[in-house]
Order: structure tokens, then C-alpha cells, then sequence
């Protein structure tokens, strides 16, 4: 396991305070420590506080640069340009997004509960920042190894449920409340292939710890259990309310959402988390499946990091443009009829490949990649023929429609 | 197998991502260096130094020119082009509007010149305001006198400047639509070029000599 | 042990995004399911028939084109084919081929933004949909090479059209015609074998072959439920008899048939496109002996033609003077509407927006 200081970052701020002896001259470029080894545990604490202030606005700037990003990407997916008209390329629409959400009237409806309508957007986006103190962005740059990342991870993303259904509960407002609950049930039935997938990441790396997950991808898990990360990124899809599963924020539905009450600065930190929620999913997806800061070393780790970050990040927008809608007993019927099954085999799988072959060279594990991907191929075809559009109406274009001469 | 449909869509969308946009910027457009430069028609090295500020911005990619989108000849705009010269003051177009916004009142004068003088105009109001712009009075209007613009930025800040007094119809820029006016047309007029400010090249019928009209309006009275 | 749960009513105001122009519905529901709906119109009547008394039949043709403000080319046709019939004008050959173009073009208009509208209920974020308008610019452009407006176009007038089309149309129209197919099959791609499309659409707002036919449905929602009627065959006017095209016809009559109906009729459109084309030959596009004020001997008549909505006619009485003495619309769009409650009895509340958007209905036709 990892200690703090074997972080590189740390180790940097911490030896220009702390005069210690554990620091050797290469980290001391701007000049030695002032505090004494008897106080070292202050120059950790301020080390500590340094650190994440740099995280926290980092993961704010992230969220302005995805609001631009989104709304550009998206237009070009759909043959237009995006917002161009605010400073260059349209960089300062998140700015004139921010003021304008702050000069809407706040508004509290009577019948409110005025604690839990207050608390429901800071649960929903302080929770989210705290992913980002597991998350390595290079080698040995990152906040803390836990040794229980991967769980630290999924349990934080469970407040996002809470957060929701305090939303709706206190509006106070009948369809809030429905609507609050049907994206709470949607949320709760999707938690469950999420953790079990990661489940089969965890068997390979034979620990919790996301730094021993990127050090024991030789091959990336997503081409090493294909399984496994289409029913994470699924399952991940559907955590974050996005299409095809966004019910939550579908003007054409019936019934209101759970954000239908708030106005101003709560809906803003309700959009804040959505985005943030975004950014981090991407993040953990990159460790855990497409080898975190793992490449050639032509370039340094952190921008491999980065570059994988923002595909994924890409591939989550992509997704929106594309898909249509699920309707709410269609997307239950998905994640308990075929995700929850589909990540079971997933981990019958490797646990069987791992008893067979315990230590891996690098033939045997392009062995077991294509007998996954063999598994891959035929448990979709069942499925697909089990829950799919029926047969004789999957191919409606040449058998339906007859043209009368 | 399930599946190839998503993937079938992804594949459309991802074509058309990094196939070209069909925005038309109005009226700003944002563009580099050498479509900056041939807007201003010089080549790159004297753009760069007869406008230092722009060609800055251009090498970035933020230089602003102007665009308009394409406009056919035919483009029934929102203003109304009026030779005075050519007008009789018959009142056809006020009769057959649809919604009746047009208002004229004539007294006997000197003023029309083509047909021999006949009326002249005290007022003649249109209301762009109530106007439905479907040139029916230009169908109507039996001497070629009045036409539809080609111009379509007519916004004010009061109702009241909506209505289109006599003054302006006088005094406006002349580039008429070629809606129902097959004789501008077969001269491949085009709006956007050039201005048509006389009254002779625009009529259906031809311009009759000075004693062909002496012998209508004179003579035979 | 049975949860006890209780009908709600909810009103659909008439602003929503999702139902196309102002149209009001009360829905009771149960739960997911729908018990009841109501549709309330009359949000956009504006009074064009008794208007239509007091004007001219020139000036009428402006009121025709916004009745259904999206297909304009084809209510102008209908409403002059109903006063050439009324007054006996025997319309000039070439200003017949371009009605057709006209109309046909407009057909593909229509339902380019028909299904793109359709895909948009379904919650595809515009993507579709702007592929869709980004065909309909193309077409729209035409139109204004043609008769200088975009949208309310007053293009025909009785006995043909009132202005040749220029020399810049055929090119724009023939460029039109390679590129389109290439576009309908991407929009086919896209969405038809979706997984997505496929399960929120099939078996989704069924309307049996003998329902439609008490109900007088006309147009695609008919043929999509397997009735072979479209008026350019049974009852060609124009010159529809001298053209070979086919209809398309499905099954089950779903949101999923009517939705391919429509992507294989603009494919069909596009071919009698190219035998108008072919067929076209240069002369005059009105005849001389109009006159600008027409004034039909009294009587009446109604010619229905086939709208990209359904079955659209003009029933016009004269009294010999300048204006109709009555003219009523037969608009397709309101017949249609009559039987949305049929429809969508028993399905889920998701699934009213999407049967909505696949009836096709324009609120400028129903209120009038």
C-alpha cells in the first residue's frame, strides 16, 4: 500500500515546510523547510489543505470547461456550430450561465420542509468532490491511496439516491414527490450491476485499492472483460440521469421531476453536481477499466490521463446525442432483467479463468481476453433474442412496409 | 444481433461530427486569417498590415466580418420600393391589399411623367406593422410603379414608425424584388449588386417617345 | 394485498413543448396507464372561413397558406383546384408540372419535419430533427427561388402558377434530387433498427383497419394500417394519372408504421419528382384569358386532394360575385384528431406525446 508521502505532489509541498530528513535535495528547489520535525504534523495538515484547495477549484474548472465543452460538442454532432458569441469560441457561456442562475429569484414553496429543501443540493455535489481524493492523476501524483477505494467510490456514489429523494420529498409538491421517487428507484436498481461489475475489476487486481487496479493492467480491463465495462458504463449512465435514461429532466413527460422547485443558486448546485458527478465518473472509469495514467512513455503519465479522461468524457456526449429515450418500466426491465445477469456471468467468468490460470503471463491473458469476448458475444445474442424487439419485428424495414403498385 | 442498431446510430452521428456545419453566422462571423483576408479582397502579407488589429485576431481565428445569407431575386423583402414617376395614383394596390393598410390621397397635378400627368401623391402610407408581405398590390398594381424590396431589416423601436410615410417611399434605396416582374428578372437583375433608381428600365411596357406622348395626352384632347 | 390508488386528472396546458401548436388535453390516468383523454382546440381559430367571405378568390389564396403553416404549397392547390373546377379554367400544361414540383416538394417538406418532430417526442436531444430541417433549408430554399417566401408561399394562382420558375431552380432542384437519398437512408440508419426506436415505438398506439375506416382517417395513419387509399390514384387531379409511383402500406398500424409510411413516401416523392422533371415542356404558365379578378358563375364544387396530413378539400359556393359566398375546409388534421382517445387508451403516459407526434396534426388546420 501507498503511503501519502510516496505521492509526488505531496512530498513537494511538504518538504518546502517541514525541514525533515526523508526529503533529499531534489525536492527542495525552492528552499528548505521552516518547520521544525517535532511539528511536522502541522506542515501535513497545511500540505493537506494546500492540496485540496488545488482539487476542489480544479474539479469547478472542470465543471466550466464541460459546460462549454458539452454544448460545443454536442452542436458539432449535430452539424452545428455550438455557443460562439461570448468570448472566443464562446469560452465565457458557463460565465454567463453562472450569473444568470444567481439573479433568479429564490424561491420557497410554503408546503416545504425547509431543512431537507435547503440540504438537498449541497448532499448532492459535496459528496462528489470527495471522489476525487482517491483518483491518481499520473504516477504517484494523487491525494491519498485508501486501501478501500473502489468502495469508498461506489459508497459515495449512493448519496447521489439520497440527495434525490430529499429533493423530492421536500418540494412539498405531489408530482415532485412521485417524480423523486421514480429516480430514486431508478438510481437504487442501477447501483447494483455498477458494484458488481467493478467486482470483476476487483478479482483481477486482487485488491480494493485503485493504485494496485492501474498497476495490475498489463491488458485494460475494458478489452479484458468487455462484459464487464459495457455494464459499468450502462449502469454509470444511468447514476448520472443522462440519455438514455434522463426521465429525471424530460420537459415532454408528464410528470415533474424532482428539480421542480428549486430555482436560483439550488437549482445551480443541482446542475454543478450533475456536471461534477460526470466528471468524476469518467475519472473512475479511467482507472478502474482503461488503465488510468498506464501508456507508452513517449509523454509523460498525466497526459495520458488526461487524454483518456477526456475521450471518455467525449463518449458520455456522444451517447446523448444519439439515443432516444427509455421509458421508466423499460429501463427497470433492463437493469433487473439483463444487467444484473449479464455482470453475474461476467464474474463466474473470471473467477473461473483466474482458478485456471493464477499467474498470467501475457499469452495466457490474451487467452482469457478471447474466451471473455467469446462469452461477450453469445450471452448479448441471448439476451438480445430473450428481451429484445421480438424477431419477426426486429428488421422493420423490409418485411412491414409493402409498396402498392 | 442487439446491439447493431446502436451501434449503426453512433456510427451516423459520428459522420456527421466531422463532416461540415450548415450554421450560417448572422451578422458576425468568426474567421481566420485567409478567409479575413479575402473578405477585405487583399492577399495575406497586406491584410496583415493594413489592419494590425484584425490580422491579430485573425491568426487566431476570431477576425469579424459580415455575412448575410443567400437571397434569391425573387425574395419578397419587407419594404416596398415606389417610382413616383411611374405612379397614376389609381389606387389599385389600396383596393386589392387583403387587409387594407395602404392609403393614398391624390390630387389632380403634374407629376407623373410616363403616363402624362395624371395624380399627385399627398399620401401614401403602408403599414409594414399589419403587412403580411404577400405582394398582392405589387400584382395588382397595373403600371409598374410599385414593387416589393429586397431588404429585411426594417425593426424600430415604435409601432409608429412602422408606417411607411411618403417621404421615405421617395427618398428609400431602390432594389426592388423581382417577385412578379418577369421583365427585371430577364434582365438578370440582382438586388445585392446594384441599385435600379430609374424609372425607365423597370416598366413592362416600353418607354413611348416624347411625341408619341405629346400625341396621346395633347393632341387628341 | 392490493394497493388502493385513485384516478388523477391532469391538464396538459396548452403551452407544452411537446404538443405541436397550441392543443389542450385533460388526461386521467391510473398510476402509469391512461384511463381518459380530452382534447380541448379552438386555441388558434381565427375565423379564415368567414374571412374568406369577404375577400376576394386572389386574396384568399393568402389566407389558404396558413391554415396548415406547413405545407402551404398543397392548400394553395387544393383550394385552386376547387375554383378552377367552380369557374371552368382550363389550366396551361406547364403551370400544372410545376404545381406538382411544388407540391411535392412540399410533401417531403412536411414529412421531413413530421418524423423529425416524432423522434424529438421520443427524446433524442434535436439530433434527428436537425438533420431533418437541415433537408427542409434545402427545400425551403427552392421555394424562395420560386416564389420569393419561405413558408406562406401564395404561389398558385387559378389556371396555374403566376411565375415561371427561374433558371437557378433546375440545377438547385436536380442537386436536390442526387443528394436526398443518400439522406433519407441516413435518417433510415439511424433510427429505424434502433433498439430504442424499435421498443418505445412498436405495438405503441395501434389503430385497427376498420376503426380508421369509421372514423374517416385519411392520409399516412391510413395507409400505415394496411388500407390502400391514396387519393392521387383513386381519384387523380392534376396530371397524377400520367405518373407511376407506389404506396407504401403496413401492418399493424402503430407509431413504428406510421413513422417508416412516412420515410417511404418522401422516397416516393422523390421519384414522381423525377418524372415531373422529364415530362415538363416550356410554354406559358397561366393562360391570358384570366382575369386578375375572377368571377365564377354560381354554383358549387369540392376537389380533395391528397395533403401530406390526409385527404384536404376546399368546398367553395359562389353567387356569381368576386368573393366565395361560402368556403369550408375539410382539414385532415381535425378528422384525425377525433380518435387520439382510441389510440392511446391503455397505454403508458410516456407513450401520449410520441402517438401525438405520430398523428401528424397541424393546429393551424384544425382551428382554422
Amino acid at each position: 500500500m501507498n503511503t501519502v508521502m510516496d505521492s509526488v505532489v505531496f512530498k513537494f509541498i511538504y518538504c518546502h515546510l517541514v525541514s525533515s530528513n526523508e526529503c533529499v535535495d531534489s525536492f527542495r528547489i525552492l528552499g528548505s523547510g521552516f518547520i521544525s520535525e517535532k511539528y511536522s504534523i502541522i506542515g501535513f495538515l497545511i500540505t493537506s489543505l494546500i492540496l485540496i484547495l488545488i482539487l476542489i477549484n480544479g474539479a469547478l474548472v472542470g465543471v466550466l470547461a464541460l459546460i462549454w465543452g458539452e454544448r460545443r460538442l454536442i452542436g458539432r454532432f449535430q452539424a452545428r456550430l455550438g455557443p460562439n458569441r461570448w468570448g472566443p469560441w464562446g469560452i465565457f457561456t458557463p460565465v454567463a450561465d453562472a450569473i444568470k442562475v444567481m439573479f433568479k429569484e429564490d424561491i420557497s414553496p410554503r408546503l416545504s420542509d425547509k431543512f431537507v429543501f435547503v440540504l438537498a443540493p449541497v448532499l448532492m455535489v459535496i459528496p462528489v468532490l470527495m471522489i476525487f481524493a482517491v483518483i491518481p492523476f499520473g504516477k504517484a501524483t494523487f491525494l491519498t491511496d485508501l486501501n478501500v477505494g473502489v468502495l469508498f467510490i461506489l459508497a459515495i456514489t449512493s448519496t447521489n439516491t439520497l440527495s434525490v429523494l430529499m429533493a423530492g420529498w421536500g418540494s412539498g409538491n405531489r408530482y415532485g414527490i412521485i417524480g423523486g421517487l421514480r429516480a430514486v428507484a431508478m438510481l437504487l436498481s442501477y447501483e447494483i450491476p455498477m458494484a458488481l461489475a467493478a467486482v470483476g475489476v476487483i478479482l483481477m487486481a486482487g485488491s480494493l485499492s485503485i493504485i494496485k487496479v492501474i498497476e495490475s493492467q498489463t491488458i485494460p480491463f475494458a478489452i479484458f472483460q468487455p462484459l464487464g465495462f459495457l455494464t459499468f458504463l450502462i449502469a454509470a449512465t444511468a447514476e448520472l440521469n443522462r440519455s438514455p435514461f434522463d426521465i429525471t429532466e424530460a420537459e415532454s413527460e408528464l410528470i415533474a421531476g424532482y428539480m421542480t422547485e428549486y430555482s436560483s443558486m439550488k437549482f445551480g448546485l443541482f446542475f454543478l453536481g450533475e456536471f461534477m458527478a460526470t466528471i468524476a465518473a469518467s475519472a473512475v472509469i479511467v482507472c478502474l477499466f482503461l488503465g488510468g495514467w498506464r501508456g507508452p512513455e513517449i509523454i509523460p503519465s498525466h497526459f495520458w490521463f488526461l487524454i483518456k479522461w477526456i475521450l471518455m468524457i467525449c463518449v458520455f456526449i456522444w451517447f446523448r446525442a444519439t439515443f432516444p429515450r427509455l421509458r421508466v418500466d423499460q429501463i427497470m426491465e433492463l437493469a433487473w432483467k439483463a444487467l444484473f445477469e449479464l455482470t453475474l456471468i461476467n464474474i463466474l467468468a473470471v473467477a473461473i479463468l483466474m482458478l485456471i490460470w493464477p499467474d498470467p503471463t501475457i499469452l495466457e491473458l490474451w487467452i482469457m481476453t478471447g474466451i471473455n469476448w467469446i462469452i461477450f458475444f453469445v450471452s448479448l445474442w441471448i439476451f438480445g433474442k430473450l428481451l429484445g424487439p421480438k424477431p419477426e419485428q426486429k428488421d422493420g424495414v423490409s418485411r412491414k412496409i409493402v409498396l402498392q403498385k | 444481433m442487439f446491439g447493431f442498431g446502436l451501434i449503426k446510430g453512433l456510427w451516423v452521428t459520428f459522420k456527421n461530427l466531422i463532416g461540415p456545419t450548415f450554421t450560417v453566422q448572422y451578422p458576425d462571423k468568426r474567421v481566420g486569417l485567409f478567409k479575413a483576408a479575402k473578405y477585405y479582397k487583399q492577399n495575406p502579407f497586406s491584410f496583415l498590415k493594413s489592419h494590425p488589429i484584425d490580422g491579430l485576431k485573425s491568426i487566431v481565428g476570431q477576425a469579424v466580418i459580415k455575412e448575410y445569407p443567400d437571397q434569391f431575386p425573387r425574395f419578397r423583402g419587407q419594404e416596398f420600393n415606389w417610382y413616383e414617376d411611374r405612379c397614376t395614383g389609381c389606387a389599385s394596390c389600396a383596393k386589392y391589399c387583403p387587409l387594407g393598410i395602404i392609403e393614398i390621397e391624390t390630387h389632380p397635378g403634374e407629376n407623373n411623367i410616363q403616363e402624362g400627368t395624371s395624380y399627385d401623391i399627398d399620401v401614401f402610407d403602408i403599414d409594414i406593422g399589419r403587412c403580411m408581405f404577400c405582394g398582392i398590390c405589387v400584382e395588382a398594381c397595373p403600371f409598374d410603379a410599385l414593387h416589393m424590396g429586397s431588404g429585411f431589416e426594417k425593426a424600430t423601436e415604435k409601432r409608429e414608425e412602422l408606417v411607411i410615410a411618403v417621404d421615405e417611399l421617395r427618398s428609400a434605396d431602390k432594389r426592388p424584388s423581382t417577385w412578379f416582374r418577369p421583365q427585371i428578372e430577364q434582365s438578370s437583375y440582382q438586388p445585392r449588386d446594384k441599385e435600379m433608381d430609374d424609372f425607365h428600365d423597370i416598366g413592362r411596357h416600353e418607354k413611348p417617345t416624347k411625341e408619341e406622348l405629346t400625341e396621346r395626352w395633347v393632341n387628341e384632347r | 394485498m392490493s394497493i388502493r390508488t385513485e384516478p388523477v386528472t391532469m391538464n396538459v396546458g396548452p403551452i407544452h413543448p411537446s404538443t405541436h401548436g397550441v392543443f389542450r388535453m385533460r388526461v386521467t390516468f391510473d398510476g402509469e396507464e391512461i384511463i381518459d383523454v380530452e382534447p380541448v382546440i379552438g386555441y388558434l381559430h381565427r375565423g379564415s372561413e368567414k374571412l374568406a367571405e369577404e375577400r376576394t378568390y386572389t386574396q384568399v389564396v393568402t389566407l389558404t397558406d396558413r391554415m396548415d403553416y406547413v405545407a402551404s404549397m398543397t392548400n394553395n392547390q387544393s383550394y385552386i383546384l376547387s375554383v378552377e373546377k367552380l369557374a371552368g379554367i382550363t389550366p396551361s400544361p406547364r403551370g400544372v408540372w410545376l404545381r406538382m414540383i411544388a407540391s411535392e416538394l412540399q410533401r417531403i417538406a412536411s414529412h421531413a419535419v413530421a418524423n423529425g418532430f416524432l423522434i424529438n417526442d421520443l427524446g433524442a436531444w434535436h439530433t434527428p430533427l436537425l438533420y431533418m430541417l437541415r433537408e427542409r433549408e434545402k427545400i425551403l430554399e427552392m421555394f424562395e427561388m420560386l416564389c420569393g417566401a419561405r413558408i406562406t408561399n401564395s404561389y398558385l394562382r387559378p389556371g396555374g402558377v403566376f411565375m415561371d420558375a427561374p433558371d437557378q431552380f433546375w440545377p438547385a432542384l436536380n442537386r436536390f434530387l442526387d443528394e436526398m437519398p443518400h439522406r433519407i437512408d441516413d435518417i433510415e440508419n439511424l433510427l429505424s433498427t434502433n433498439e430504442i426506436v424499435l421498443i418505445r415505438t412498436q405495438n405503441v398506439g395501434v389503430l385497427k383497419k376498420d376503426e380508421c375506416l369509421n372514423a374517416s382517417i385519411t392520409g399516412p395513419v391510413l395507409r400505415a394500417s394496411g388500407v390502400d387509399w391514396d387519393l392521387r390514384h383513386k381519384n387523380p387531379y392534376d396530371y397524377y394519372d400520367q405518373i407511376s409511383f407506389s404506396r407504401p402500406l403496413g401492418e399493424i398500424g402503430d407509431n413504428h408504421d406510421r413513422f417508416l409510411v412516412r420515410i417511404f413516401e418522401m422516397r416516393e416523392s422523390l421519384k414522381i419528382l423525377r418524372q415531373c422533371i422529364e415530362n415538363i415542356q416550356p410554354g406559358p404558365v397561366r393562360p391570358k384569358e384570366v382575369p386578375f379578378l375572377v368571377r365564377p358563375p354560381k354554383g358549387d364544387s369540392y376537389v380533395p386532394i391528397e395533403s401530406p396530413k390526409g385527404e384536404l378539400g376546399f368546398y367553395l359556393v359562389s353567387d356569381g360575385g368576386v368573393s366565395p359566398f361560402r368556403c369550408h375546409v375539410r382539414a385532415p388534421s381535425f378528422i384525425n384528431l377525433t380518435l387520439l382517445r382510441e389510440m392511446v387508451l391503455g397505454d403508458k403516459i410516456a407513450d401520449l406525446f410520441v402517438t401525438f407526434g405520430s398523428l401528424d396534426v397541424n393546429m393551424g388546420e384544425v382551428d382554422r
